[in-house]
């Protein structure tokens, strides 16, 4: 079986341009991470799919019923990304998809060829963490991390659209994102910092 | 979900071919409910149509009559934040902002809005009866924990409510559904759009198999002056709506000349009452004039073990949106009530 899975998953990624490598990550994972589905019959054929992953071009071969969260995870093993419900109640999956934050697992990866996606990963300049990163560790905006990333890509996306004008509104407008550990106030609060040094420059 | 095949349709006739040939083919669009049903099995598909790459159908367009165009494939949030939304028809923007959340918003299309399924947890929970999901197999929430279920135009098969936002504010402005299929093209008033369950709870719409909606038309009263969205819910925010209530009024020197009032969260269809928008002509907009109203709309209403409240609940709703209507500046955001 373990052989099936490796030639299947060496199947369905390529190298791009760049020399972006993800080959071996994926090789690596298939000790750790359940097993993509398998190709069982023939009625089924992967299909292309390219993405744009923090301006990197990704080639992926998935079958389409494989979700974008998925796509991020196990096939462009940028884990970054979490699974929180999978069913679009809680957030976590949240990425920033060609300029518009969106939840990664209720939309599929071949419905999103040709996009370009940032998640958690792509949101540093190298060494220096984006002020929103920056300003989650100075407020204490977590305790387990899990909601962390897709708060993160949230609050990005929120920013952007420039609807929120009060914390009120903030709160409203990141009520997408669940926090069980209940940082929800601290979140805020690292948001606005953000945000109000935002408005001020 | 099961296996299923993926093709990207060119154009509104090639996706409308590609799905009515095949009897258990799928249009999909946002898929933020499509994709989850689809995970819970709930739905299945053979093939899912993509129409997200159609050309024309996507954008916000004026009517000659003085109304808007809002293009199917447009999302929530585009629409909501649209100028000539926010101008013109601002109810429609504050009921979409109430709905769901900011990304969800983001992916979910107009037309897909309309064509959401309930949230019923018994049509959820696939080891229940559900007439919705299985017809014959029986209704579980008529004897079951019924709290968020329907108080209105409910039948003895099925007491599900539809969960839009969005579609109360549509039905209050008389919006008109653009529907293309097989057949050639149709449209139908919003009120006949939706269909209550009787004896066929499967069937949430009058779309046929292989019918799209291509455009949504409100005409150009928009109530921009006097208007309200109400929604009530067990948490402030990105929770379905226990009793909703969205509000455009007409006023002159303080006596209503026009009112539309619509609730949603408690029936199979957003409910409106005309009785009840004909007694308001010529009443002044007072507590005492909506009370009145809220007694009309609610005549009729059946309650279940658990939600009996929706009934005083609505009632409430309807004369604490009504008086808001006549401040809209006060809105909070989330639709939540103030002054």
């Amino acid at each position: 079986m373990q052989e099936i899975y490796r030639k299947y998953l060496w199947h369905n990624c390529y190298n791009d341009a760049s020399g972006y490598n993800i080959q071996f990550s994926l090789f690596t994972m298939l000790e750790h991470y359940p097993p993509v589905p398998l190709i069982n019959d023939n009625e089924f054929e992967p299909q292309t799919v390219t993405l744009n992953i923090n301006k990197k071009q990704i080639r992926l071969e998935v079958l389409p019923w494989v979700s974008l969260l998925d796509g991020l995870r196990e096939y462009a093993n940028l884990t970054g990304t979490k699974k929180g419900c999978d069913h679009g109640q809680c957030g976590a999956c949240t990425v920033i998809c060609d300029g518009k934050r969106i939840i990664s697992c209720l939309t599929l990866a071949v419905m999103k060829d040709g996009s370009d996606i940032t998640t958690i990963e792509g949101i540093a300049e190298g060494n220096e963490l984006h002020p929103l990163q920056k300003a989650f560790i100075e407020h204490d905006a977590f305790q387990c991390g899990y909601c962390t990333p897709g708060q993160i890509c949230s609050a990005i996306g929120m920013m952007q659209e420039g609807k929120a004008k009060t914390r009120a509104d903030v709160k409203e407008l990141m009520s997408g994102n669940l926090c069980r550990c209940g940082a929800n106030t601290n979140i805020i609060d690292a948001i606005m910092e953000v945000k109000n040094q935002a408005d001020h420059e | 979900m099961n296996n299923f095949s993926y093709t990207k349709a060119q154009n509104i006739e090639d996706a409308v071919n590609k799905v009515s040939t095949k009897s258990d083919a799928k249009f999909v669009a946002g898929g933020t409910n499509l994709i989850d049903l689809m995970k819970y099995n709930l739905t299945k598909a053979s093939t899912l149509v993509d129409v997200n790459h159609v050309e024309g159908h996507h954008a916000i367009e004026e009517l000659p009559d003085g109304g808007l165009r809002l293009g199917a494939l447009g999302t929530n949030a585009d629409t909501a934040y649209h100028p000539l939304i926010e101008q013109r028809y601002p109810l429609l923007s504050r009921a979409i902002l109430a709905g769901a959340s900011a990304q969800i918003r983001n992916m979910a299309t107009n037309g897909g809005n309309l064509l959401q399924r309930t949230r019923c947890y018994y049509f959820y929970d696939a080891n229940t009866p559900c007439n919705k999901r299985e017809p014959g197999s029986g209704c579980s929430a008529i004897l079951g924990y019924n709290r968020i279920m329907a108080i209105l135009g409910t039948s003895d098969s099925c007491i599900a409510v539809f969960p839009s936002d969005m579609c109360v504010a549509l039905a209050a402005l008389d919006a008109v559904v653009n529907i293309s299929g097989p057949d050639g093209g149709r449209s139908l008033p919003f009120a006949d759009f939706h269909r209550l369950p009787g004896d066929t709870p499967h069937l949430d719409n009058n779309l046929q198999h292989g019918e799209i909606i291509t455009s949504i038309d409100i005409p150009e009263k928009g109530f921009a002056n006097n208007y309200s969205y109400l929604k009530l819910r067990d948490r402030n925010s990105y929770a379905f709506a226990l009793v909703s209530v969205a509000t455009g009024l007409e006023l002159e020197a303080g006596i209503i000349k026009e009112a539309r009032i619509a609730l949603g969260g408690v029936s199979h269809k957003p409910w409106r009452v005309t009785e009840a928008e004909e007694f308001l002509k010529d009443k002044p907009a007072s507590p005492l004039s909506f009370a009145q109203a809220a007694d009309i709309i609610l005549r009729g209403a059946v309650p279940y073990e658990y939600n009996s409240f929706k009934i005083e609940l609505a009632k409430k709703a309807i004369v604490r949106n009504c008086m808001m209507a006549l401040k809209p500046e006060t809105q909070l955001p989330g639709a939540q009530p103030s002054a």
